[in-house]
């Protein structure tokens, strides 16, 4: 069963806004990591930024929910590129949005808690 | 001058490229080439044309690997080793050698609703549509369109999805989108919309790129992106 | 018949295959990164401890390698909403230009990036 032609406009949608919410996170992303690998990484430096700071973790909890949208409807546009389409394709896509959402929140409490 | 060196597709989904020898002759067209061919070396060659002034839109075959128009390509141009290689448009059945069924690409402007639907009678009087008003401008970018086919034979998504609309199709509903005359707008934004139609394009931008007419059908393509998206936002579709 | 390489050998289509192997890397990346994250849990001295196991230069060329796949998917994504959400100039000619000014600015970008952090891992 394929879905119906208003969700893969949404679908389509959702991943362009995302991109554009990701297009800032990323400058953002980019910029902290050339910072913060002058002196090299260290995990004292890092959690001295994060802990507790409330804007990083809201920044990066936005990251996580922008990127678990944006990555698994490019997976599925490559997906059925290879000819692999409908409901099954939908639904492993919505697990790997929902997965890397999960692991992203978890990697964003263990730095900010 | 050097003869060229011309490979031709022969057969049809099967099949082979076959050498012939032309002689280089100035100002010559890829168009000249085979029709040399044809009536010189292998009356059996099967090919089409018709205007030879790239007017039609009946003469594009794949010339050295990319989709062109061959009336109106110069051998100077795409052959600078003399050598050619000449096969029938991708992305559409072959019935022999360079001729294509073009059936599919045309049912597909059919699908995309390409074509205007009016309300007034002859008893109305014209329709005023300025020419510098922005609508007019899109159809005029996009108006000149012959039908080819070269666009939709370099288009990639059309190989990976088979059901693509294609870049020709979505030109035409775009010319038609920007029509204020035209009134099944609804119906023509739901046909062009999602992942066989103007959703699917990656912006290769080959259809640009290869278009002989200078037409950019992903400027269009783009265009019908953001009037579906923002007609589904509204609740209008 | 399908097309080759000839027929994609042009600007933009490069800059698709770019934008679709960096997005493919980096989602495969992801999990990655959000389990070396994760090791924060269970306090500072696991992270340091992979911090300082990714010090390897092997490690550390791979790190430049995803920021510079990092950039490039960025900076071409923004060339691609640009291409998609600003209503192009005309005929194909202008069109083209235009995509080609974008694709500058985005491998200018993506190399810079990639540069500054080369420059301050040194």
């Amino acid at each position: 069963m394929t879905m119906n032609t208003r969700s893969q406009v949404l679908l389509w949608g959702a991943q362009r806004i995302s991109a554009m919410l990701l297009a800032v996170c990323v400058v953002v992303h980019l910029i902290t990591i050339i910072y913060a690998v002058r002196n090299g990484l260290s995990a004292a430096e890092i959690l001295g930024r994060t802990r507790g700071n409330v804007a990083w973790g809201g920044f990066y909890a936005l990251f996580v929910a922008a990127v678990a949208i944006h990555a698994p409807i490019g997976v599925r546009n490559i997906c059925a590129e290879f000819g692999w389409r409908g409901r099954g394709v939908d639904i492993l896509m919505c697990v790997l949005g929902l997965t890397l959402a999960m692991w992203g929140f978890r990697a964003v409490w263990a730095v900010v808690s | 001058m050097a003869n060229l060196q011309v490979k031709i597709w022969r057969g049809a989904e099967e099949g082979e490229f076959q050498e012939y020898e032309v002689p280089r002759l100035e100002s010559q067209t890829v168009l000249d080439v085979v029709t040399y061919v044809q009536r010189r070396l292998d009356p059996s060659l099967a090919y089409r044309f018709a205007c030879r002034v790239g007017v039609c839109g009946s003469c594009a075959m794949s010339v050295n690997g990319v989709s062109r128009w061959t009336c109106r390509t110069h051998v100077s141009k795409v052959a600078p080793d003399d050598k050619l290689e000449i096969a029938p448009l991708r992305n559409l059945p072959v019935i022999k050698d360079v001729v294509t069924d073009m059936s599919e690409f045309f049912d597909k402007w059919a699908k995309a609703r390409g074509r205007f639907t009016g309300s007034k009678t002859r008893k109305d009087a014209f329709a005023e549509v300025k020419p510098e008003s922005k609508q007019r401008k899109a159809v005029d970018a996009a108006i000149e369109c012959i039908g080819c086919g070269v666009c939709y034979s370099a288009c990639e998504v059309v190989t990976w999805k088979p059901d693509y609309l294609g870049p020709a199709a979505l030109n035409r509903a775009w010319t038609l989108v920007n029509d204020v005359r035209d009134v099944a707008q609804q119906e023509r934004l739901a046909a062009v919309a999602g992942d066989a139609g103007c959703h699917a394009c990656h912006t290769h931008m080959a259809c640009t790129e290869r278009c002989p007419k200078g037409i950019s059908p992903t400027a269009g393509i783009a265009g019908l992106k953001r009037a579906i998206l923002s007609a589904t936002l509204k609740g209008e579709m | 018949m399908k097309n080759d390489s000839r027929s994609r050998n042009h600007p933009a289509y490069w800059a698709f295959l770019v934008h679709r192997l960096s997005g493919v890397a980096l989602t495969l990346f992801l999990p990655l990164h959000f389990w070396a994250l994760g090791n924060a849990l269970h306090g500072e001295a696991k992270l340091e401890s992979f911090l300082r196991w990714s010090d390897q230069p092997l490690v550390k060329w791979a790190e430049t390698i995803l920021v510079l796949l990092l950039a490039a998917h960025m900076a071409g994504g923004v060339r691609l909403l640009m291409l998609e959400f600003v209503s192009l100039p005309g005929n194909a000619h202008e069109v083209n230009a235009w995509q080609k000014t974008l694709l500058a600015g985005a491998a200018g970008v993506s190399v810079v990036v990639g540069l500054l952090f080369l420059l301050n891992l040194i």
